[in-house]
Order: structure tokens, then C-alpha cells, then sequence
């Protein structure tokens, strides 16, 4: 790390991978290590009674902050993958005979897409519906796919890599029109602190959250399961207070993560107009000062107030990463050169942007903790880095 | 997204802040070009080599990655003043040394630098119209590698073209 020393400024935009976790959320944790509510919470003695009304009373106020009808239908787990699993394999296991087609998109999260896989190892048909050019479902497509075979439809409600906020009402209208039965999950980790969220009022069966994309801990996420909708657990074990999720529970994560909602949603509004602003001007910041640039994703009121993703012609990804991390900022980049041939983002190539649009993108997210003096380093940091790598590029033909 | 981890050693990042004889070469006695930016690394290098077949100078151009860059560097700054019968014997694995070892997942990166610099030894000698005994008449590893990739590259390139919207 003895390239990073002496920086002047330091700016972590890379929320879509990890997060730092702010202070309040640290400091909230801390005792529930130590202090109170350490033990079993399914035990008789002070400690496990104290960490079972603890768990009660985050689920409880993650049932309000979701739109829940009820804290039963919070389901804690050790994060978003683990989650969309159980939403996946847990609902598909407990519809066995009701039919075998599963729906969901081209541009769902790898937890989404690699768990289709194992559905299809165990017979089930997966449709992939298409993405336009701004990374919108295809609505159409959807209608015309949904039969009365489709057990399970599993759209984000926003888009992890590029923000689309994306038309889940209609998408869920558009199911149930074709077949009430089936179930419908959303992984709504990119749009839970972001976007009013309501799983009661939206109606799903299935929504997923996740707690270090609000600024709360890694290893930590919730499954919302509808009162009605039966999911079967997917691993064995000593099952507590989470009927679908077995083992000891993560006292401290949880309290992490309510901590984090609380955060969010206490000036949901203001949070909200602060991000969109930062967002905007990192948007217009670069697309401005920078030549050959491209966003990816919808502009304005249709892309979620956190995320930036923009190509850089004539750049490669991981030589872009490493030199704006020299310079204190930290990205991450849609393509990695790990293998012999570079993997280009599933989601870029969906929207049907070409190779170097895919291999020189670069994924930010900024938080309601980054401040104006943030954006404007980054602004100062980013043409300068672009200008040495595409120097570095020299007239090597990549267009 | 693939997240293989990549621990460069300070060399490799060194090489990527300050690369040596970066740049086109405008007198360049021969040029050659390895890679596809669908490998994710494409590769100019530039010879200037004189009539005793030494190498007077060379320099690169990279759309790639830190270690392609790195090992470019490296490779340019190798065989500078070497005989062209001396910068064949060059070796990916004598590359990925010189910079101090690089992740298994970027040997790539430097076989291609590597496969660059043997393509353009081997193009200077056809457009010379001779061949010297020691150039072996078959690709080397380090070419082979590179025309696997580039080859790689067009499969997967028709097929990105067909699902275009």
C-alpha cells in the first residue's frame, strides 16, 4: 500500500461491493458483544432473553420500515446472496408439482442468475426477459412468457449496476394478470433507503434487503415472506428465532442493521435530495470534462438517487480502478481481466452496450455521507486519470 | 463480474505509475500489435533495430491492464541493446520474474507482452525476406498463446454481434 501514501483526500465510491459502516452504526453494535444480549436467544438465562427481545424488536421495526403486516414476516440472513438462495430454491421447493418455469431478467444480480442454474439442473425452464437500451424489463415480453406453468418471477426493483428503478408494479400486475398463482420475488437491495419502498402496498411475496447497501454491516440481509407464501428452509441446522434461516443468530449484525434503517429512513427526504445532487454532479461532472464518456442507465426521476456508472472509450477498467485508487478514489470497474478472455459486465452487454463500452465502465455509488468537498475531488481526480491511461493506450486501435 | 483477487507486488504498480518507453515510435524499423481489447489486453510494440540485428531502442503502447503494463515496460527495458537472436530467447516466465512475480490469473497478460515482442522480431525478418537458423519455423508458446486469444476474442465477438440489439 506504500503507493497510496500521502494522499490528500480519500473518496469510497465503490457501495456497490461494501460500505463503510458509519460510527452510529459501530458504536450501536458494540455492546451486544460484550455488555448485554450475548447469548442463545432460544436459552433461559438473562443474556438469552435479552438477545431474543432484542432480535424481536429488529425484526419488529424492520417489519415497519418494510410495510410488513407482521414481524413474522421478517426473515433475517446473513446477507442479500443468502437470501435471494432461500427466495429461489425455498419457494421453488415448496410449489413441487404446481409447475416449472421460472421468470426473471437478463440484468438480475449473479445470486439471482447462478441460483437459476441450479433450478434448471432440477427441471425447471428459466426465461430471461430482455432489457432495453436504458436497462428496462421488457414488459411485453414478460406478458407473453408468464402461462400457467410460471411458479416463480424474480425482478430487482432496482437495478444494482447501472440504477434503474424499474416498473415492478406493472411487472407484478403483468404476472398476476396472467397467472394469480404465481409467486413473485424482488430483490430490493438496491432500492430499500433510496426509493419509497412498501412491500405491503406493492403486494409482492418475496423481497429481499440487505444490509451493507444501506450503510450497515456485511453479513447481514432480511427475506420478506408474505404471510401466505410458503418457503422451505435450504440448510439443516439448529433452527431459533429465524424459522427459515437455521443456527445461532448474529445479535450484533442485526442491531447493525436496524441501526442502519433508522439512519436512513429518519430523513428519508433529505437523504434522498442529498444523494440525487451528489449524484448529478458527479454525473455531469464527468460527462462535461471528460471526452468519449457514456452513462450507462436511465438519467433523472427513472435512475436510483445513489448510482453512477459511466464508460470510458478507450480505457480498459482495471488500469482506470487502479489509477483513480492512486489518486484516493475507489471504484470498481464492470469488466475484469482475471481470465484469458475479459469478462464484460452480464448487464452492459444486456443493454447492448459493445465490448469497450463494457470493459471501460467504471460503477460509483455515493452514500448521505459524502460531502460536496467528495464529489469535487473525485471531479478533480477522475479527467487527469482517464487522460494518463488513454495516454498509456497511446494509438493502439480499440474503436 | 469475476473477483478473482489481484495482490500486485509495489514492482508491478511501480511499472503502472511510471512506465518506461511508453509512446509510439515514429522511427520504428518494425511494429507489431498482439491482443484483442476483448482479451482485455491489446499490445503495440515499436523496434528500432539496426543493421548488426541489435535492438536500439523499443517502446509500447497498452489498452490493458496493470500487469500488461508492467510487464510491456519491463519487456522494452530487457531488450534494449540485445541482440535479436538474444531478446527470443526472452521468456514469459523470465517476464513475470523481472517484475517480481505476478498473480496466476495475469500469467495472460505477460505471455501476451512477451507474444507481442516474437511477433515483431519474426515480422522484421519477413520483411527483410531472410531467416536466421535460430528462428524456429513453428509459433512459439508465447505466440501461440497470443493467437489462441486473439482468435478467442472473434468467437466471442460474433457472438456479442448477434445478440446486439
Amino acid at each position: 500500500m506504500k503507493a497510496h501514501e500521502g494522499l490528500r483526500h480519500e473518496v469510497y465510491l465503490d457501495n456497490e461491493n461494501s460500505t463503510i459502516v458509519p460510527k452510529e452504526v459501530v458504536d450501536a453494535m458494540l455492546p451486544y458483544y460484550d455488555k448485554r444480549a450475548y447469548g442463545n436467544p432460544t436459552l433461559t438465562h438473562k443474556p438469552g432473553w435479552e438477545a431474543f427481545e432484542i432480535i424481536m424488536e429488529s425484526a419488529q421495526k424492520t417489519s415497519a420500515f418494510l410495510g410488513c403486516k407482521s414481524l413474522e414476516e421478517v426473515n433475517f440472513t446473513p446477507g442479500e446472496t443468502e437470501a435471494n438462495n432461500l427466495a429461489l430454491i425455498g419457494s421453488t421447493l415448496s410449489l413441487k408439482g404446481k409447475g416449472k418455469k421460472v421468470v426473471v431478467s437478463e440484468v438480475e444480480p449473479i445470486s439471482i442468475l447462478n441460483v437459476t442454474e441450479i433450478l434448471q439442473k432440477n427441471g425447471f425452464t428459466v426465461t430471461k426477459i430482455p432489457v432495453d437500451r436504458e436497462g428496462f424489463i421488457d414488459l411485453e415480453k414478460l406478458s407473453e412468457v408468464v402461462d400457467k406453468e410460471t411458479v416463480l418471477v424474480s425482478l430487482s426493483t432496482v437495478n444494482h449496476e447501472i440504477g434503474a428503478i424499474e416498473p415492478i408494479k406493472e411487472a407484478l400486475e403483468t404476472v398476476r394478470d396472467k397467472n394469480p398463482e404465481t409467486l413473485f420475488h424482488t430483490d430490493a437491495s438496491d432500492a430499500y433507503g433510496r426509493i419509497p419502498l412498501n412491500v405491503k402496498e406493492l403486494n409482492v411475496d418475496l423481497a429481499t434487503v440487505s444490509s451493507y447497501k444501506i450503510l450497515g454491516p456485511r453479513g447481514i440481509g432480511a427475506l420478506y415472506v408474505k404471510e401466505s407464501v410458503n418457503v422451505e428452509k435450504i440448510l439443516e441446522g439448529q433452527i431459533g428465532t429465524q424459522r427459515l434461516w437455521p443456527g445461532l443468530e448474529n445479535t450484533p449484525l442485526i442491531v447493525g442493521f436496524v441501526k442502519a434503517m433508522e439512519l436512513a429512513f429518519g430523513r428519508f427526504e433529505d437523504n434522498v435530495k442529498h444523494m440525487r445532487g451528489l449524484r448529478d454532479r458527479l454525473i455531469d461532472g464527468i460527462t462535461g470534462s471528460v471526452s468519449r464518456v457514456s452513462l450507462n442507465g436511465p438519467r433523472g426521476e427513472k435512475r436510483v438517487p445513489d448510482n453512477v456508472n459511466i464508460s470510458f472509450l478507450k480505457c480498459e477498467g482495471e488500469a482506470l480502478t487502479i489509477e483513480f485508487s492512486l489518486k484516493g478514489v475507489y471504484v470498481s470497474s464492470g469488466s475484469a481481466c482475471s481470465r484469458r478472455l475479459l469478462q464484460p459486465s452480464h448487464v452492459l452487454v444486456a443493454l447492448g452496450r459493445k465490448f469497450d463500452e463494457a470493459h471501460g465502465s467504471i460503477l460509483m455509488k455515493v452514500t448521505r455521507c459524502h460531502t460536496e468537498e467528495d464529489i469535487n475531488y473525485v471531479l478533480e481526480v477522475i479527467p487527469k486519470a482517464v487522460e494518463r491511461i488513454r495516454g498509456i493506450v497511446g494509438s493502439t486501435e480499440v474503436e | 463480474m469475476s473477483r478473482a483477487p489481484l495482490p500486485y507486488n509495489p514492482k508491478v504498480l511501480e511499472l503502472f505509475r511510471h512506465p518506461k518507453n511508453l509512446g509510439k515510435m515514429d522511427d520504428a524499423t518494425v511494429t507489431a500489435v498482439a491482443g484483442n481489447p476483448l482479451c482485455g489486453d491489446m499490445i503495440t510494440f515499436y523496434l528500432k533495430i539496426n543493421e548488426q540485428d541489435v535492438i536500439e531502442k523499443a517502446s509500447f503502447e497498452s489498452y490493458g491492464c496493470a500487469a500488461n503494463i508492467a510487464t510491456s515496460s519491463i519487456v522494452t527495458e530487457m531488450i534494449k541493446g540485445m541482440k535479436l537472436e538474444e531478446s527470443w530467447k526472452v521468456s514469459w516466465k523470465s517476464v513475470a520474474e523481472a517484475v517480481g512475480g505476478l498473480p496466476s490469473v495475469k500469467f495472460h497478460c505477460g505471455i501476451l507482452a512477451v507474444g507481442a515482442l516474437k511477433r515483431a522480431i519474426r515480422k522484421y525478418f519477413k520483411d527483410k525476406g531472410s531467416s536466421p537458423e535460430w528462428l524456429q519455423k513453428e509459433p512459439s508458446f508465447e505466440e501461440k498463446q497470443a493467437l489462441e486469444d486473439e482468435e478467442l476474442a472473434k468467437v466471442l465477438s460474433k457472438k456479442m454481434k448477434t445478440e446486439e440489439k
